[in-house]
């Protein structure tokens, strides 16, 4: 895409891959840009791999393919990677998120030699931390805005405050969780951002 | 645009005609003289009639008009002799017999 | 004031049904038009709007409940895709032949088999020949747009026809997308009040609907209808104009996106019309002369306007998003091409099918085939007139 970004989501049925896409229109939205989220649905069931998809664009938006030459990738489940072909076509200069706890290396094998930026976020252990359940796809979301540079940090919390005071109206005591697991998440990246700083000026 | 049924026939143009066929009018069967179609034909003894009123709600073509309780004359315009009055008059007040009259 | 939003294509269709406030809606829910019956419910439980809904145990009966509710006086509606149109198949027949202006939300899907739940518009054109208008979407804001256009259509005197907004299958139906919406008051206005001459619930005028007629009547009322069908087109155009006032959006029988100095056109409807464009403006800076035709009615069938719309180019690619299995192309293949034969405009034509129950169209597989055209007529390649784009070989 000449003026905007292309985002692939691999996720699970039932993990909120898809939700986690749409979100990430609707926060981009306000961003006053274009903007496309959409799913990919094989057999509708839990647990099955799926893909949702994301364009963000100065320009009106009007391909309705999928992305076969995403900018950013994002791996709500780790366990998809030995089976699926999570970096084709991932673009050089972009990069891949991937939630797990794994060390570089034992992710790397997985990568089939990319050899642009990968992030590594611990969603499932943030969101235990923070909800005490594992709902892996606000960390990840987060982190798929800090690494996008889709907008800025205070922007996108800001926006993501006033659209959970509207879906959990009713429990609103599971806002500041997730709050806290957009913050941990955006921090995780940052600090991997700065550590890389400090690689390439060392 | 009601429908005056009596100038529609087979020979109106399509043009005419009213929009899906529908009819915009009432009761239009009455002028439908279904009595020609008739190879039975009821008699009504009103002499043995105990005016139990059964046979009119039985008849398919309403052709049995009811006044005051009691039961008329068949409406011979549209009465197609199907016989299910006599069946069911419980005093032989109807008879069939062959023929339209 | 424009309104400027995001939102799925159902979502845009369930926001414009709102926004109508229809009297009646009976629906059975099926993938993927689910979520339109889904989201009013929600409206009405909201009490945001007053429309009765009907739950109903099939299409069938969905379809049987709105021609009984429209021929009783009330503005109805439903929705549904795939295998659900199929069996309103019938009903959809009775609802055009007692020209009633009822709506329904098609979220296309293909019908069976091999099953599958994705798009394509083999259930759209399964009922091409039913007697309904036909309207198809590029995105969410057409399908938005079509769906408030589509009773003023329906309803004026000269047509007195279903109309069926169609839209592709999750690609738009679940796909969040940028919108301008309208503000309810100009929508209402638009629309207006449903004010039907005759009707069953009106006391001291009976009518009969539906009667049965013997051969003597019932050729006659055929070609009534087909001349209401025919009127359809300049009643669509007229509506459009009068939305264009309130919406400052344009819409014809179809779109003619750069085909003015097109040597190749493509002739596509729906979803894929937008990957198409964009192929269009990416070959365009190549300085390959290209156009899309995107097709809005496929019903009334604008056969004379697309005909004199090509006539100036050297090939088009007739591109069906169904399988018509008469061993000679897809429904659009054949309209378009014998459209093109009767106005004797005898250019290049290869009809495409693309795209069947959920294949991905991209812009590469757009810009394949304007190649491909180019090759045919540059360098006089053979090419194949009826094919499948991107089968397995």
């Amino acid at each position: 895409m000449k003026n905007g970004i292309e985002i692939r989501w691999h996720g699970r049925g039932g993990q909120g891959a898809k939700t986690a896409a749409l979100l990430l229109a609707d926060v981009a939205f306000k961003t006053g840009r274009n903007v496309q989220g959409f799913p990919e649905y094989g057999p509708e069931r839990m647990g099955a791999p799926i893909t949702a998809y994301n364009r963000i664009s100065s320009d009106k938006i009007r391909v309705h393919s999928n992305i076969y030459h995403p900018d950013y990738v994002v791996v709500v489940d780790e366990t998809l990677l030995g089976s699926v072909d999570v970096t084709a076509g991932l673009k050089k200069t972009g990069a891949i998120i991937i939630n797990t706890a794994k060390s570089r290396e034992e992710i790397e094998e997985h990568l089939g030699g990319y050899e642009g930026r990968v992030f590594m976020v611990d969603a499932r252990k943030i969101s235990v931390e923070t909800l005490g359940k594992n709902f892996p796809n606000s960390p990840m979301l987060a982190a798929a805005v800090a690494v996008s540079k889709v907008m800025p940090r205070e922007k996108f919390i800001k926006e993501m405050r006033a659209s959970y005071q509207h879906k959990f109206a009713k429990k609103p005591e599971v806002i500041d969780g997730n709050m806290k697991a957009l913050e941990m998440a955006f921090d995780k990246v940052e600090g991997t951002m700065e550590a890389e700083q400090l690689t390439i000026s060392a | 645009m009601r429908t005056d049924i009596t100038k529609i026939n087979e020979k109106t143009p399509h043009d005419q005609l009213t929009e899906g066929l529908m009819i915009f009018a009432g009761a239009t069967s009455k002028h439908f003289k279904t009595g020609e179609w008739r190879t039975n034909t009821p008699v009504f003894h009103e002499d043995k009639c105990k005016q139990c009123l059964l046979c009119a709600p039985v008849c398919p073509d309403s052709s049995i008009p009811v006044q005051d309780g009691r039961r008329l004359a068949f409406d011979m315009d549209h009465c197609k002799g199907c016989g299910i009055c006599a069946n069911v008059c419980p005093f032989d007040a109807i008879e069939m017999k062959e023929g339209n009259e | 004031m424009a309104i400027k939003e995001r939102m799925s294509g159902n979502e845009a269709v369930s926001f414009a049904i709102r926004q109508i406030n229809p009297d009646v809606m009976p629906a059975f829910p099926i993938t993927p038009s689910t979520e339109i019956p889904q989201m009013v419910s929600t409206y009405i439980a909201n009490g945001e709007i007053d429309t009765e809904f009907i739950p109903v145990e099939s299409e069938h009966s969905a379809m049987s409940a709105t021609i009984g509710a429209e021929a009783a006086g009330a503005r109805s509606l439903t929705a549904t895709s795939s295998a659900g149109l199929a069996l309103m198949w019938e009903e959809l027949l009775l609802a055009a032949s007692n020209r009633l202006p009822l709506v329904l939300a098609l979220v296309n899907r293909t019908l069976s088999g091999p099953i599958n739940i994705n798009c394509d518009h083999s259930d759209g054109m399964g009922a091409r020949d039913t007697g309904w208008i036909q309207i198809y979407a590029e995105n969410n804001q057409e399908a938005y747009d079509n769906f408030i256009q589509a009773y003023p259509i329906a309803e004026d005197t000269r047509v007195h026809l279903p109309v069926m907004i169609c839209q592709d299958g999750f690609i738009t139906s679940h796909a969040v997308e940028n919108i301008t919406l309208l503000e309810d008051e100009p929508v209402k206005n638009f629309v207006g009040e449903y004010q039907p001459e005759e009707f069953l619930l009106n006391p001291g005028k009976p009518i009969a609907v539906g009667p049965y007629s013997v051969s003597n009547y019932a050729m006659e009322a055929k070609k009534n209808q087909e001349i209401a069908l025919e009127n359809s087109k300049e009643v669509i155009l007229e509506v459009a104009k009068k939305f264009q006032k309130i919406s400052g959006r344009e819409y014809g029988l179809f779109e003619e996106y750069k085909t003015q100095d097109a040597d190749y056109i493509m002739l596509i409807m729906g979803s894929a019309a937008g990957t198409a464009k964009q192929a269009v403006d990416d070959l365009r800076d190549k300085g390959k002369k290209v156009g899309v035709l995107k097709l809005r009615v496929f019903r009334p069938f604008p056969a004379e306007e697309i005909a004199m719309a090509l006539k100036n180019c050297k090939a088009v690619a007739i591109m069906d998003r169904c399988e018509s299995y008469n061993g000679n192309g897809g429904p659009l293949g054949s309209e378009v091409s014998a459209g093109l034969f009767r106005n004797k405009v005898m250019i290049e034509t290869v009809n495409y099918i693309y795209g069947l129950a959920g294949r991905d169209f991209t812009v590469g597989d757009a810009c394949d085939i304007f190649s491909e055209l180019d090759d045919m007529i540059v360098n006089g390649k053979e090419v194949e007139q009826y094919q499948y784009v991107r089968l397995r070989k």
